[in-house]
């Protein structure tokens, strides 16, 4: 049993206590028992939900694995985790599914829902063994860190994840109209002499697969589209337009997508080389008018950790990705407490992912699950990659200053992470 | 050499002209005069550089471009320490910085280097703390090859104040059509970069003093200089091209192009040439062709760069 004492609910001045038994919440300011752990006035929130993680186990633990990943998350202030399957081998195993999932249960840190390839080796051609995916764990479908080239293998994926209740998503990018490229296609990206990748290669690819599911749906087969790290504002419109169609598709945008812009590449350090890559300004103001009208439904952060080495390398050959699981909360709370307000970012980080994946809403009410975040929204501090439990101790973001720090992470009823 | 204040700090690098002021690169074009003139002497040799370590680190191979720069330095008197990737573990899949880590402990004092990646050598700048030139890095700059087209340009017109200058070829491809657009317009010039839709970026229509043209007679109307760029015929594959000869039909440089320029104007190449592709051997062969001289004036204008980045300094 735990008693957290010295916390306020989001919009409340009222400092309250809450206990914690056997992984649920027992009630709100009850007589203290157990554990008894001084929250500092913090605020508290459901644990955050994290829908596009690459954790990197099996096979390229030199990047990550679950313990680092997954301590990481719990700083960050996740309770869940939905990790990506591009790993070597590719999670298209339901053996490699219960694996990783018993695996994280025993670490003691963020929880982990796996997704499994929708294709064999995410090869694109046939799909994998979906059903038994579902039935070992798997949390969705997706074959993200490729794309999805063949559209008719997209659309049978569609059909059987949607009668098995399963999401499919997408990395929605035309890998033929993006080329070689390593950046946006822009000024910048002409000035700098490196490969541009067109923002119609993402809004090409989510106007098919628009269609795609649009034609399903008109039959009745329930598909679930859901597109990852969206990146641009036409690709957004073509989400909005889709929705206001009724039609089951939903979005995810990235932290980076909304603060770093192609720009950053002038540095030509391939630390802020990602796939989607850092679009314009325009498009970031685009992607944040969207979280603000809900036409954006979700944050996820595409934690893509890689090595130092790696992404010391030149600008094309270096890999692609961010990682910065632990300061997503912070960085999202500094830069847009004031234009979303801290309640758009709690749910668009808690509720919000919950939302597209079906599950219940997170709650802290009594006999809820145990899940939850005890956030320090006053104290600023430097972000300081060597403190990461990543094992990307580098983000593009250090050194700057930052509220919003998590201080206690509970997961299941346990402790998970505690500053 | 302590250069006036007014010609702004001196760049610790040549690795494109960001941060170059337009005083600087005259310095650098005056310089070569001093240069050509060594090379013109029975002993073409000069101590500038006496007791520095100048290291050619070609990642890409360039034997051109290696050649110009080795004979640069030597002409300077400095020791030249050579590292060609093809012949080391590069290819092993070392990576840039572990190789730099290597050469570091040879004591090098300055790097040149070529790479196939844009902004590699910023990269080798940032990890090795030492002066840089960039002898061409991907579709990003070239800009000691930019320098002597613009010192071409002035030996024959005396400055580039007003003049036209239409580049014409790849451009997409091209970090000699990128440095030129970059210096050129510094010094006073206006660039037109022309070639075809596939190949001629749109967003280096926001670069200064730079306008963009697909129709080469256009292009080059009242040109002073008429620069072609090489077609490299990999172009083919990527889809760029209906064929060579297409794009030859269009937009060779050769005289009936050249009617359209300014009446003496001159015509460059940065080589190797694809004879009758690019270039008609009549243009690159006749009375307005200075692509020779471009060769000669490399070498001064790289002996210059190299005095004006390393001697001085400490
Ligand atoms: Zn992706």
């Amino acid at each position: 049993m735990i008693t957290i004492t010295n916390i306020k609910r989001v919009g409340s001045e009222k400092t309250e206590s809450v206990t914690i038994e056997g992984g649920l919440i027992k009630g709100w300011n009850l007589p203290e028992e157990g554990q008894v752990i001084d929250g500092q006035g913090g605020t508290v929130a459901p644990a955050l939900i994290e829908l596009h993680a690459h954790l990197r186990e099996p096979g390229q633990t030199e990047k990550e694995d679950l313990s680092s990943g997954l301590a990481a998350a719990a700083a960050g202030g996740y309770g869940t985790v939905v990790s990506m399957p591009n790993t070597s081998p590719v999670v298209d195993d339901p053996a490699i599914v219960r694996t990783l999932i018993e695996k994280a249960a025993g670490l003691g840190f963020a929880r982990l829902r796996p997704a499994a390839a929708l294709t064999k080796g995410q090869k694109g051609e046939e799909l994998a063994e979906l059903t038994y995916l579902k039935e070992a764990g798997a949390a969705m479908f997706t074959d993200d860190g490729r794309t999805n080239e063949n559209a008719r293998t997209l659309r049978l994926g569609l059909e059987t994840a949607g009668s098995l209740g399963m999401v499919i998503s997408v990395h929605a990018e035309d890998a033929t109209l993006r080329a070689d490229g390593v950046m946006n296609e822009g000024p910048v990206s002409e000035a700098l002499g490196l490969p541009g990748n067109p923002a119609a290669a993402e809004a090409a690819r989510v106007a098919r697969d628009i269609e795609i599911v649009a034609g399903l749906h008109a039959q009745g087969v329930p598909a679930r589209l859901h597109v990852q790290h969206l990146s641009t504002a036409r690709a957004l419109d073509l989400v909005r337009a889709a929705k206001a169609q009724g039609l089951p598709v939903t979005c995810e945008v990235c932290p980076h997508h909304l603060t770093l812009t192609d720009e950053a590449l002038r540095s030509f350090d391939a630390i802020y080389k990602v796939a989607p890559p850092l679009r314009t300004q325009a498009d970031a103001d685009h992607l944040l008018e969207g979280l603000r009208d809900g036409s954006v439904d979700c944050l996820a952060t595409d934690h893509a950790p890689h090595t130092r080495a790696e992404k010391e390398r030149d600008l094309l050959d270096a890999p692609s990705g961010i990682a910065y699981i632990e300061l997503a909360f912070p960085l999202m709370f500094t830069r847009f407490g004031e234009t979303l307000g801290l309640e758009r970012i709690l749910d668009l980080m808690t509720a919000a992912p919950a939302r597209v994946m079906g599950w219940d809403a997170p709650t802290l009410d009594a006999g809820a699950k145990a899940d939850l975040v005890i956030l320090d929204l006053s104290t600023e501090r430097p972000v300081n990659p060597a403190e990461f439990r990543s094992k990307a101790k580098f983000t593009p973001w250090a050194g700057e200053t930052l509220k919003g720090w998590p201080v206690l992470t509970i997961v299941d009823g346990r402790v998970a992470y505690r500053r | 050499m302590n250069a006036p204040t007014s010609m702004g700090a001196r760049p610790p690098h040549l690795l494109d002209f960001q941060d170059w002021t337009p005083e600087r690169l005259g310095a650098i074009l005056d310089n070569a005069d001093t240069m050509l003139q060594v090379l013109d002497r029975p002993v073409k040799k000069v101590p500038a550089l006496q007791g520095l370590t100048v290291c050619n680190a070609f990642f890409e191979n360039s034997t051109r471009t290696r050649t110009s720069f080795e004979l640069a330095a030597r002409r300077m008197s400095a020791d030249v320490l050579t590292f060609a990737a093809g012949a080391s573990s590069v290819s092993k899949g070392e990576s840039l910085r572990d190789t730099l880590e290597v050469l570091t402990s040879y004591k090098v004092d300055a790097y040149i280097v070529r790479h196939h990646a844009a902004g590699a050598a910023h990269l080798v700048a940032r990890y090795s703390g030492k002066p840089v030139i960039n002898a061409g890095d991907g579709r990003r700059a070239h800009p000691t090859q930019a320098l002597l087209d613009a010192y071409t340009i002035r030996q024959e017109y005396g400055s580039l104040e007003g003049k036209k200058i239409a580049i014409l070829g790849d451009i997409r491809h091209s970090r000699v059509a990128r440095s030129n657009a970059e210096l050129l317009p510094k010094l006073g010039a206006q660039v037109v970069l022309c070639g075809p839709a596939t190949l001629l970026p749109p967003g280096l229509a926001k670069m200064p003093g730079v306008t963009l043209t697909t129709d080469p007679r256009e292009a080059v109307r009242g040109a002073h200089a008429v620069m072609a760029l090489r077609l490299q015929r990999e172009r083919m594959a990527g889809g760029f091209l209906g064929s060579l000869q297409e794009y030859a039909d269009t937009y060779q440089v050769n005289d009936t192009l050249l009617q359209e320029a300014e009446s003496g104007a001159i015509v460059l190449h940065p080589g190797p040439m694809n004879r009758d592709l690019e270039i008609s051997s009549d243009a690159a062969d006749g009375p307005q062709s200075r692509i020779l001289k471009q060769v000669e004036n490399g070498q001064a204008i790289r002996m210059s760069v190299l005095y004006h980045l390393l001697v001085g300094r400490n």
